[in-house]
């Protein structure tokens, strides 16, 4: 046995293995797709995340049969917290589902792609450059996407901003309409709390080429993490003027905004 | 040569391997005449061949001799070979010549081989770029300029002169037994480099695929731009892995730092105007060229990668 093999029957029980390998993805003959996801390198991080999302940050998820099983889906929620944990939690909530489990797609920031080693490994697990074509080609594939309209303002939010939500861009409803893909919502409780930020270093994010430097502890804390799935939201029609849009994706926020309430209200304290 | 209702081709780009493969299948039906700017090849007595530059003016009287019905342009001298300004003559301007005499004598169907290159490796390319996205090759390096030229010279020509019936094709890394482009010499290599930390996503095919897509293209006389890919992809770092090539990483930040490592090796199958693209991935859609000219790709990466690793030690 190769120490490569031996390595993966320790790290990778069976069940997961089965579970990822049951999952129907669109990809070519040596399992990558076109984004550079892999199937193998998939298994690996599906076994390190089951981890966190146990052990480390004991996520209680609701409603997440919420998503279709099929076909193109946008799961939109707040973003929060430094670190794309959010997303990778939300993902791992829908890829370890009982029923019709899928394998989302996280729209990523920019600049990972220039970040050696993480930019493939993020790629591998799924995750995709946060470009509109890339969104829009996914969904034509019947994808489901993970978005965060707020983008870097979300993530990058300081503690004293938690659980404000920031602007939303209006991308992804243009995506949505454009290839009839319902939105689900998600309101995320505790990734605000795992890596507390008391300010933003300007000078050192931009000497560094990120978006933004928090001042804040080195670790990520064990915040506990409520995701709360709302029920699918449709938006139709074509040629619609952005005012309307923008009032639909005043709806989208409104819903999130309700399912973090839910959430807070559900959380008993902060670990 | 004796008149005949048999389509009368030139072919350009004779010495490569994928032109004699192109002749190979189109050599029973078609009367050809084979060209070359590098050196003249034998190609059988039925085939007359010249190696001729496109830029002198005996290149008319190729015209004149057999007034051809068509022309397979895949002689686009590659951006490893010669130097800028003759390349820039060869590839630019010599096809600008080629275009002209193929309208002057009225020619009815036109093939261009171009590249995915054209493109550029940004990090932020989307995957499964289609036709119309934006060619971002000539900010990255003077030494691919003539890449995109050689494109927007088809297509002024394409759209001038609609009759010419041009297509042009970007296809993916083409690789296999013969093929002597950077790619097909790194797959080959005992060692192959690579920057630390990156391993884009690649796309290949194999010669006898693309000589396959090519002669497709011939015979469906669309006009227009086409990628040519097959539907399958691969890290590049697990391609050479599976062409059993031993990796030599590059230290891939800050950038200067590849850059000056590459420029001071002057590696020919790593050159660093390509660096970005072994960084960066290019990823195009080729599904308008599969549906519009029924096009499906027969040899799978596994096969292409075994032919390399199996012949890495030729007995």
């Amino acid at each position: 046995m190769s120490l490569a093999t031996y390595l993966k029957s320790k790290l990778i029980p069976a069940e997961i293995e089965t579970h990822v390998n049951r999952i129907r993805k669109p990809i070519g003959s040596l399992g990558y797709d076109p984004w550079g996801f892999n199937n193998e390198a998939m298994k690996y991080g599906f076994a390190l995340v089951k981890q966190l999302y146990d052990k480390y940050f004991r996520v209680e998820a609701h409603g997440v049969d919420q998503i279709p099983s099929e076909g193109p889906v946008l799961i939109i929620a707040n973003h929060s917290g430094q670190l794309p944990i959010d997303g990778v939690l939300i993902g791992y909530a829908l890829a370890s589902r009982e029923n019709n489990p899928r394998i989302p797609r996280a729209m990523i920031e920019r600049f990972f792609p220039t970040v050696p080693w993480l930019g493939n490994l993020l790629n591998e697990f799924g995750a995709v450059l946060g470009d509109p074509v890339n969104c829009a080609k996914m969904l034509a594939n019947g994808e489901a996407v993970i978005v965060f309209p707020e983008g870097i303002r979300g993530s990058g939010k300081l503690y004293r901003e938690r659980y404000q939500l920031k602007r939303f861009g209006n991308g992804f409803m243009h995506l949505a309409m454009k290839y009839n893909a319902p939105i689900v919502p998600v309101g995320v409780v505790g990734c605000e709390e795992t890596i507390p930020a008391i300010a933003n270093i300007k000078p050192l994010a931009r000497a560094l080429g990120v978006p933004y430097a928090p001042l804040a502890l080195p670790v990520v804390l064990p915040a506990k993490v409520h995701l709360n799935f709302g029920p699918p939201m449709y938006f139709d029609g074509d040629e619609v003027p952005e005012e309307q849009i923008t009032e639909q994706v005043e709806q989208v926020k409104a819903e999130i905004s309700r399912l973090i309430d839910k959430g807070l209200s559900e959380r008993k304290n902060l670990f | 040569m004796k008149q005949t209702n048999r389509p009368r081709i030139l072919v350009t780009g004779a010495a490569g391997a994928l032109a004699q493969q192109v002749i190979n299948r189109l050599r029973d039906q078609c009367d050809l005449v084979a060209v070359d700017f590098r050196e003249q090849v034998y190609l059988g007595d039925d085939i007359p061949s010249y190696c001729v530059d496109f830029n002198k003016r005996v290149f008319e009287d190729l015209f004149r001799r057999y007034q051809f019905d068509g022309v397979i342009h895949l002689g686009r001298i590659l951006s490893s070979q010669w130097t800028r300004m003759r390349r820039y003559n060869a590839n630019v301007l010599g096809t600008q010549k080629l275009l002209d005499l193929s309208h002057k004598y009225g020619i009815k169907r036109v093939i261009v081989l171009s590249t995915f290159h054209v493109y550029g490796a940004v990090a932020y390319n989307p995957a499964l770029i289609d036709e119309s996205a934006p060619l971002k090759s000539a900010g990255l390096s003077a030494d691919l300029v003539d890449s995109v030229e050689l494109e927007n010279l088809a297509n002024i020509y394409l759209w001038r002169y609609p009759d010419l019936n041009i297509t042009i094709l970007r296809p993916c890394n083409i690789v296999g037994p013969g093929v002597r482009n950077t790619m097909s010499s790194l797959l080959d290599s005992e060692y192959a480099p690579v920057l630390a930390g990156f391993s884009p996503m690649m796309q290949f095919i194999h010669i006898d695929d693309m000589a396959d897509a090519i002669v497709l293209a011939y015979k469906k006389p669309t006009r227009g731009i086409f990628n040519v890919a097959p539907e399958d992809w691969v890290a590049y770092q697990h391609a050479l892995k599976l062409c059993g090539c031993k990796r030599i990483q590059i230290p891939s930040v800050p950038p200067a730092v590849p850059n000056l490592i590459l420029r001071t090796l002057k590696l020919r199958s790593f050159p660093s105007y390509l660096m970005a693209f072994f960084k960066y991935p290019v990823v195009i859609d080729g599904r308008a060229f599969a549906g519009e000219f029924g096009f499906q790709p027969k040899r799978p990466l596994k096969e292409i990668f075994r032919f390399y690793r199996d012949n890495k030690r030729p007995v």
